[in-house]
């Protein structure tokens, strides 16, 4: 097969000792970056592009790729350790991620991570490097319609991380949502609930809710407590690595995470976070220790882990294949394409398979050393909870007000940012999960703008949904996701009734 | 966490050291360029060509590059009209973008406020076609949008942006009503591509650059472009060679602070101009796929007055003006 010709050349190419020290920089910083609170790899890689201009393309972009795979892993690890995801996609890590920490399990929630990520980016940029010309087709065949199938998919699953309370998790939700409306409408250009301040007029930023809502919010609340009630800080309890039941029920969730992660990665308006909460959600209903969920089951933390990484990869896809970048970060890299003249698109493959080929081997390049770099750091890692939690919390405070700064240098931004901190406080204290107005915010514009460009298309016509196979599939879905709980239930009842 | 901070400054110190490496021979000027949108976009990318360029030529000792995103531009803009007033040391890079914004937003500043000292780069916009659509020519999108400007569905950038305004134009020229156009908005010409490419859209619009490839690799047929004069490499003729009286281009130019007069004025706009005479930077907006649309100082202050004239009659139209 030419594909694996190629892909040797690749390979021949990414070994090259100077590419091979792009890679490493790439996925060093990269970690760093995922790490620090509201510093993304889309920051990152625009603040190096100046810097790259001199060097040679393939390296850079190679050093960019490292950058992103390794944003990725980085992000899992304070969403872990301290409940402050470092980017949007690692919220859901969060939930379980979190929770097995403060039970002593961070060693094994960490390693599970970054062995999901690995083998979740290996088989994705499999994928990436095989069928991508193929997926891409059918990724732009999917309408706003299916898109809104997509997203009532996203949003019956968002139930999952409602936590104990329905009502709490719906109100959260409308929170996000409520937010999500915010800014101008991209439809028809027109501002809606900015208030008169043009600070506004983008909307809310995902990563400023986001830190808002976790790490100050966090931060808060432990100072809160910490008033009271000193807290020790958590001792590791038994082995940092992973047990052999730990192994058994962490495989199959990073294979099916995977198998979320990349296709939706690779639609043109996918992104990280969908296939997070989805893959969350099947991992829920799939346990067989469902009762573990919400005090720190290892299947929440390794399937959304996969799914995170495959989109990544997936992200690639429509990126190398039609010049469409459908991430922040892969909107840079398309800019770092463009600076060496070098126009990515249908005839990318052709034109410069070389680089192509170069940076697809790098990615294997810069997974196994994000693995080699990332399971040592575990037990690094683990260890930072035992600083003293003042110091601890105060640094967590200085870093997400440095990053939020220096993604958007503005008074507002910052006041928004305290200003969903105290919400996050209040909602801990109160008892309300924050997860969900975090999804709402991602979901709620997604999802308006699907359904009313699919209105617009079809003139009106609401039927446009079930007319089209592929959406009425997804709606079906939808629908009986929510109401199969309902007859599970009941048939559970049945067959007690039965004993 | 300590070594975090050490990332973080080891990452700003390599920017710092390799921004300081391009300059060469000094010149007088330290210069702040404001960058009215988010790293990595069009006017970040120009300004940031600028610093390199200006640097390298030594007409700058040094150049920084602030982004200020938001709105459209309108939340940069108000910051550079409040801070630059009568300043000798900071320019403002925008464009045809920015006129749409301040208008649609009611900003209450606009470019007409600040002083301008140069046109740099216009973008073709192209308007294309799927390869298996029945539509052939110009000619007959015209007559497809007259007969049905509803069903006629058009794909392409932000509402209000130049895409916008130019579907607005050509439906206008069609003979229909430029207020009941079908423009389906998406967040940028990537995400349109996609409508275009699965078919979803009758037409679509985008810079000529954002759809190359696929107009190159025959997914999507080009029809017309939207610059006044044919452009080498381009097989697409402008709209005016076809007989329709619309040209709008994508530029992009740098302005200074409101009332900046005298030597201040003078310096600023040698500077540029020989930046933009440069070998330099010629070489380097060949290189970004960009198309020289220089104006000096004076053409450009007319230009940015008609310009702005000419966007909101054209929004005014479509109802997203008063």
């Amino acid at each position: 097969m030419d594909a694996i010709n190629f892909l040797i050349h690749g390979f021949a190419l990414a070994i090259q000792p100077s590419n091979l020290i792009f890679a490493a920089i790439g996925v060093f910083i990269g970690t760093a970056v995922g790490v620090l609170p509201g510093i993304g790899p889309a920051l990152t890689v625009a603040l190096l592009l100046p810097v790259t201009f001199k060097l040679d393309p393939g390296g850079s972009l190679i050093m960019f790729a490292g950058i992103y795979y390794g944003g990725m892993y980085g992000g899992s690890t304070t969403a872990i350790l301290l409940n402050t995801p470092g980017e949007s996609a690692a919220v859901v890590t969060a939930l379980e991620g979190n929770k097995m920490a403060r039970a002593g399990r961070g060693g094994p929630a960490l390693a599970t991570a970054a062995i999901g990520s690995f083998v979740a980016a290996l088989i994705a940029t499999v994928g990436l490097a095989f069928v991508a010309p193929f997926l891409v087709k059918v990724a732009v065949k999917f309408a706003p319609w299916d898109y809104f199938g997509l997203m009532l998919i996203a949003f019956v699953t968002v139930s999952a991380t409602f936590g104990s309370s329905p009502l709490r998790g719906l109100t959260s939700l409308a929170f996000g949502l409520w937010l999500g409306l915010m800014g101008l409408d991209q439809l028809t250009g027109q501002a809606r609930l900015t208030f008169g301040v043009p600070q506004l007029l983008d909307g809310v930023e995902v990563t400023t809710l986001a830190v808002g809502l976790f790490a100050i919010g966090e931060a808060l609340y432990v100072a809160g407590r910490h008033l009271f009630k000193p807290e020790k800080p958590i001792p590791v309890k038994g082995s940092i690595w992973m047990t052999k039941e730990d192994w058994s029920r962490s495989w199959k969730p990073w294979l099916r995470g995977t198998a979320v992660g990349f296709p939706i990665g690779a639609l043109p308006a996918g992104g990280a976070e969908i296939p997070t909460f989805l893959s969350y959600t099947m991992e829920r209903k799939l346990s067989r220790k469902p009762e573990e969920f919400g005090s720190g089951a290892i299947e929440g933390v390794a399937g959304p882990e996969a799914a995170n990484n495959a989109s990544a990869a997936g992200t690639l896809v429509p990126l190398l294949t039609l010049g469409l970048p459908t991430s922040a970060t892969a909107a840079v890299m398309l800019a770092g394409f463009q600076q060496y003249n070098i126009q990515p698109g249908p005839l990318l493959f052709a034109q410069h398979a070389d680089l192509v080929w170069g940076l697809v081997a790098s990615l294997f390049i810069a997974n196994v050393m994000l693995l080699v770099l990332n399971l040592p750091l575990v037990g690094l890692w683990v260890r930072l909870l035992a600083i003293p939690l003042p110091w601890l919390y105060g640094g967590i405070l200085v870093f997400a007000a440095m990053g939020t700064i220096a993604a958007n240098p503005s008074v507002v931004e910052l006041l928004l940012l305290v200003g969903f901190g105290v919400v996050g406080f209040l909602m801990r204290r109160y008892d309300y999960p924050v997860a969900p107005a975090v999804v709402g915010l991602i979901l709620g514009p997604l999802a308006d703008n699907a359904l009313r460009r699919s209105l617009q298309m079809s003139l009106g016509d609401p039927t446009v949904f079930l007319k089209h196979p592929s959406s009425a599939i997804m709606i079906a879905i939808a629908a009986i996701a929510l109401v199969l709980p309902f007859l599970f239930k009941g048939l559970a009842k049945f067959r007690q009734d039965e004993d | 966490m300590r070594n975090f901070l050490k990332i973080a400054i080891g990452l700003a110190a390599l920017t710092g050291a390799a921004l300081q490496a391009g300059a060469s021979t000094a010149g007088d000027l330290e210069l702040t360029i404001t960058a009215p949108a988010g790293a990595g976009g069009g006017w970040d990318s120009a300004a940031r060509s600028l610093q390199e360029v200006m640097m390298a030529t030594g007409e700058a000792r040094s150049v920084q590059v602030v982004n200020v995103p938001g709105a459209g531009g309108t939340v940069g803009l108000a910051q550079f009209v409040g801070s630059a007033q009568g300043s000798s040391d900071q320019l403002l890079v925008a464009g045809i973008t920015l006129v749409g914004a301040s208008i649609s937003n009611a900003s209450p500043v606009d470019l007409t406020q600040v002083t301008p000292i140069a046109r740099l780069t216009g973008d073709p916009l192209v308007i294309v076609v799927p390869k298996d659509s029945p539509i052939k020519s110009i000619e007959e999108l015209l007559a497809a949008v007259k007969k049905d400007v509803a069903t006629t569905i058009w794909v392409g950038g932000s509402a209000g942006g130049a895409d916008h305004i130019l579907a607005a134009l050509v439906t206008k020229a069609a003979g229909a009503d430029p207020s009941k156009i079908n423009y389906v908005a998406y967040s940028g010409g990537g995400e349109a591509l996609a409508a275009m490419l699965g078919g979803q859209a009758t037409a679509g619009v985008s810079g000529y650059g954002e759809w190359e490839g696929q107009i190159k690799s025959g997914d999507l047929r080009a029809l017309a472009i939207s610059y006044p004069e044919p452009i080498d490499g381009i097989e697409a003729k402008p709209l005016k060679v076809q007989g329709l009286d619309i040209e709008l281009v994508n530029w992009r130019g740098i302005f200074a602070g409101p009332n900046v007069e005298g030597k201040d004025l003078e310096a600023l706009k040698a500077a540029v101009d020989n930046t933009v005479k440069s070998q330099q930077w010629k070489d380097l907006i060949k290189a970004r796929g960009w198309s020289d649309y220089y104006a000096p100082a004076d053409e450009f202050k007319g230009f940015i007055a008609s310009e702005t004239d000419r966007v909101r009659t054209i929004l005014t139209s479509i109802g997203l003006a008063k």
